[in-house]
């Protein structure tokens, strides 16, 4: 059957998450006919996660109700080229989303930047350290946009969101309180930082007695009342502890759904399909230009949505994939090395220290996806790595997302894993033990990738993705040696116990760390080692973007990655809207 | 020199064209525009998704069904056949083309009071609607009421035409909005209390109303349960917007909002909240019973469990998101019946340009029963220096019935 063909849009947008939304609000508000097609159902908040049945862990956190299906898309992984890659028959290590709001609504929160060095990784490294010092294989390179550059955007999406922070350099002046190590800030945070618990408070002056420069994490779960804007309102914070796997039942965390849809969806000229899966990016015969999208609807029929420009707005993940898909770009051989689409796939480097307190009540349950106490001295080249062994590094500290009932069992060392001693051990401990943690970079390297797997396919007959990722030793040392920096401050808290758990390879599948799968459509200067330009504008076919997803992340940094996903979204949105419309063609 | 001479020609012909017309003036079809904003006239005569005017919206009331009829200028199936004199009548006496007897729901007790300019203009803005070929047949009402006759009767207790009397010791402002809330503004038809033939009861003008099961609250300046802690911002910003620190427009109100009021200029909503703030008190309002201790503290608890995450402990809510418990009007009015509908359906607040968010309060009816229900709302209406009758369960549950058939 051929695919019926729909009346032309200016733009159709793949995946309507944050990438999404943004630029359609950007796009439909200058004027262009804008259509987004998702995979997944609309999603919206009274309906689908209202506080009258959103804290439900065992619906949401164990039977992960709002996140993509195996038997939807799934992908097949291998640690290293000479291994035969499996498909994930049960996402755990990381959890894709589904359907409208994407990763944006099952997030915490955490809104961080990046250091301004990370964006010249490559360059910084090589001339502080020297050549000799990255090893040979790694495959880190310099962004193509500065951290000036994208100062403006990271400040649009921190207003979008109305994120909770305290500001640690106004325009080059430190302040007390906030990150000493951030890059400038044009402006203070939107929202004052989240009431701290106690956990975060204890672990903040530990670390101030060891010498380190606590601050409250960045959040999106907000401390107070505020209007975005697009004139959105976003509610204060209840402290509930279910953001993470969750969507916010009382408008307090942002997301899609809070922060950008309900003024989107009054633009007559945008629309949105859901529950529709694009199967490919049609191009034109000399495979110059998209002419469009083809995506099934859950009829099973074919329909071809022709557009004028394709915004690839999925989940880092399928970015990567809708490109190998539809044969736009070279795709990357881990053999030779050669080729781009699936390059630098990277992900997260997590550890953490569990610590078990004398006579104190944490409360654990008044938790946010994001307050929290950090310190920054140990992320990025913050901290002198000479002589360390690796390069790299990570925000380490205490948050509080959740104590829900199921997941939550802090039990001393020694405890067996059920019955009686079990159950008495979790009820005396509960209140007095929780857990920190490091989140560091994780650097790309050669014999890291997505390709399409040679066996496995999906329910439409293509080929799976297939990710091939080990940590590296670099990644090992650096998270060997921050969890030992946390260890000391953990220690410092007058423990009862701490069990220090650094990360340790090979990569498995089924332990969850996080969701922020990076790279495989890296954005570059030049078209041998990226995917797509500064303007996330694919090299091959001029009007296909890849609007800051984190597939255009050269390397993954110690830090998570929506602040930048988003600050890429307004990068290339304007980018679009300024340069693009007026002049259709390569943009560098 | 050549653009000149086409602007100049233009110019010329629109002038022309003007002049030959008079009744099709640009200002005048403006301002019938704009009334027909005022009057809410597409809040009936357009269908969801339907061509403007074009009918089709089937209207619910306590006798029966009623579909808005095509007012385009259709020949045929709208009303391009119906000269002047028709047209003024049906919007101010309601009588329709050959003096057709219209009911009630066509808001011609209020319209009557509407000048002879304005309903003029509004004409004129009719005739420029583009004609969409729709029969409606309006009158779905079962016997008696299908007897358009009868309305004979109805007119001669309830109707009193007659055009709007400016009140000579008021300002301007006043008086027009005097002249919106009583004429064009129509809000008398729902804020007023209705006998039993459904006719206003004038001497309780603006003290609240059932329909399609919703209470239209009293909004005169009662104290407790009028408007009389609003400030005249408080009304002009819910007015244009939907939303201010008290509450959000949500069931047939949010469909005002969104039609007419937040469409309004600057300053007839300043006219509408002066006249509304400078209307008396409504006349004085019966002592509220005590409420049941036991359905107190069990109203408590299933409100921190249920509703103190938007509402907050406090009941402030948070502005333009989750309406004010304490102290609000609405919470202590007389009817219950906006309240039962919203906590067993939930309830949608209206998305406007200056408040887009729309926010939603879901459903409870699955997880509260009828005595659930009674018990946290004579808590809220109660508490917090709240003062308002109980609801009782049967209030609740007549609430839960009646939902299947005011969807």
């Amino acid at each position: 059957m051929m695919a019926r063909k729909l009346p032309a849009k200016d733009v159709v947008i793949i995946g309507l998450g944050w990438t999404g939304s943004i630029l359609a609000y950007e796009l439909a508000s200058a004027g262009l006919d804008v259509i987004a097609i998702e995979r997944g159902p609309w999603r919206d908040t009274a309906t689908d996660f209202p506080p009258s049945y959103s804290p439900d862990e065992l619906r949401y956190a164990i039977r992960l109700d709002l996140f993509l299906r195996p038997e939807q898309d799934t992908l097949t992984i291998r640690n290293n080229l000479s291994q035969t890659a499996l498909p994930i028959r049960h996402f755990v290590s990381f959890l894709p989303g589904n359907g409208v709001g994407g990763a944006g609504v099952h997030w915490n929160g955490q809104t961080w930047r990046f250091l301004p060095t990370d964006f010249r990784l490559r360059s910084h490294l090589e001339q502080r350290y020297g050549k000799a010092a990255l090893p040979e294989d790694m495959t880190i390179q310099d962004w193509p946009v500065s951290y000036d550059e994208l100062e403006p955007y990271y400040d649009r999406f921190e207003k979008l969101c109305g994120t909770s922070g305290k500001a640690g350099n106004l325009r080059g002046e430190k302040q007390p309180g906030g990150n000493p190590f951030e890059g400038w800030r044009s402006s203070e945070y939107p929202t004052p930082p989240l009431k701290q618990t106690l956990g975060p408070t204890l672990f903040a002056e530990a670390a101030r007695k060891l010498g380190h420069s606590p601050f409250p994490q960045p959040a999106s779960n907000l401390s107070e009342a505020y209007t975005n804007p697009l004139g959105l309102r976003i509610g204060q914070c209840t402290y509930c502890g279910f953001c993470e796997r969750f969507g916010c039942g009382n408008y307090s965390k942002s997301s899609p759904q809070v922060c950008v849809l309900p003024a989107l969806m009054r633009l007559p000229n945008f629309s949105a399909q859901t529950e529709c899966e694009v199967t490919r990016i049609n191009l034109d015969s000399a495979g110059k230009r998209a002419t469009g999208v083809t995506y099934v609807d859950t009829s099973g029929e074919e329909w071809e949505q022709p557009a004028n420009i394709v915004l690839v707005c999925a989940y880092a993940l399928f970015n990567v994939r809708m490109l190998l898909l539809s044969g736009i770009g070279k795709p990357y051989d881990g053999q030779s090395g050669q080729g781009v689409v699936g390059r630098n796939y990277a992900y997260q480097t997590t550890s953490s220290v569990g610590v078990i307190l004398k006579d104190k009540i944490l409360n654990p349950f008044i938790a946010t996806g994001a307050h929290g106490m950090m310190i920054d001295d140990y992320n990025g080249d913050n901290f002198d790595h000479s002589g360390l062994g690796f390069v790299g590094g990570g925000y380490m500290g205490a948050g509080q997302t959740n104590a829900r009932p199921i997941q939550t069992r802090p039990v001393p060392r020694g405890t067996p894993k059920w019955g009686t001693q079990w159950k008495k051990a979790t009820a005396e401990t509960y209140q007095r033990g929780f857990s920190l943690s490091t989140h560091g970079s994780s650097y790309s390297y050669r014999d890291c990738y997505l390709d399409l797997d040679p066996t496995y396919k999906d329910r439409f007959g293509r080929p799976l993705m297939r990710m091939t990722f080990d940590f590296h030793e670099n990644e090992l040392k650096m998270s060997a040696y921050l969890t030992d920096r946390l260890a000391e401050i953990a220690r410092a808290m007058d423990p009862v116990e701490i069990t220090a758990n650094p990360r340790k390879g090979p990569y498995n599948v089924n332990i969850y760390q996080t969701t922020h799968n990076t790279g495989g459509t890296v954005m570059g200067a030049d078209p041998a080692t990226s995917v797509v330009n500064r303007f996330c504008q694919s090299w091959d076919v001029h009007n296909v973007f890849v609007p800051g997803g984190a597939s255009v992340f050269p390397q993954n940094h110690g830090y998570n990655p929506t602040n930048t996903v988003g600050a890429l979204a307004y990068w290339t949105a304007d980018a679009i809207r300024q340069r693009y419309l007026k002049n259709p063609g390569p943009l560098a | 020199m050549r653009r000149t001479l086409i602007a100049l020609a233009l110019s010329v012909s629109f002038t022309g064209a003007a002049t030959s017309e008079g009744t099709q003036s640009f200002d005048r079809i403006e301002r019938g525009r704009y009334l027909a904003i005022l009057g809410d006239c597409t809040g009936c005569h357009t269908k969801p998704g339907g061509a403007p005017f074009a009918g089709g919206l089937t209207l619910a009331t306590p006798f029966g069904n009623l579909i808005a009829p095509n007012i385009t200028p259709d020949q045929d199936t709208g009303i391009g056949h119906w000269t002047t004199e028709e047209f003024v009548s049906a919007v101010r006496d309601g009588r329709g083309h050959n003096g057709t007897r219209l009911y009630p729901a066509m808001p011609y007790p209020a319209y009557t009071k509407m000048s002879d300019d304005d309903v003029l203009a509004l004409r004129s803005y009719f005739l420029t609607i583009a004609p969409v070929h729709n029969p409606v047949v309006a009158n779905q009402l079962p016997f008696p009421f299908n007897i358009r006759l009868s309305m004979l009767f109805w007119n001669a207790v309830n109707f009193s035409p007659g055009r709007f009397q400016p009140d000579s010791q008021k300002s301007p402002q006043w008086n027009r909005g005097a002249y919106i809330v009583q004429g064009p503004g129509h809000c008398v038809t729902c804020h007023t209390p209705k006998n039993l033939l459904g006719g206003d009861k004038s001497d309780a003008a603006l003290r609240g109303a059932v329909l399609q099961g919703w209470f239209a609250p009293n909004i005169t300046g009662n104290e407790r349960i009028g408007i009389a802690r609003w400030s005249n911002d408080d009304l002009v910003r819910y007015l244009r917007s939907g939303a201010n620190r008290w509450t959000l427009a949500s069931g047939p109100m949010a469909e005002a909002v969104s039609h007419s009021t937040s469409q309004m200029s600057d300053e007839d909503l300043a006219a509408l909240a002066a006249y509304l703030k400078d209307n008396g008190s409504g006349g004085p309002v019966s002592a509220p019973a005590a409420p049941d201790r036991n359905a107190m503290q069990a109203g408590a608890a299933i409100y921190k469990d249920n509703c103190a995450a938007c509402h907050r402990d406090s009941g402030m809510g948070d502005e333009a998101l989750f309406p004010r418990l304490a102290g609000s009007p609405l919470v202590q009015s007389e009817d219950p019946s906006s309240l039962v509908r919203v906590v067993l359906q939930g309830s949608r607040a209206v998305s406007t340009a200056s408040a887009p968010t729309a926010p939603a309060m879901p459903p409870f009816d699955w997880r509260l029963d009828d005595s659930q229900v009674s018990a946290v709302l004579t808590y809220i209406r109660n508490n917090w220096g709240n003062v308002a009758a109980p609801v009782e369960r049967d209030a609740v549950k007549n609430g839960r019935a009646s939902l299947s058939s005011f969807p």
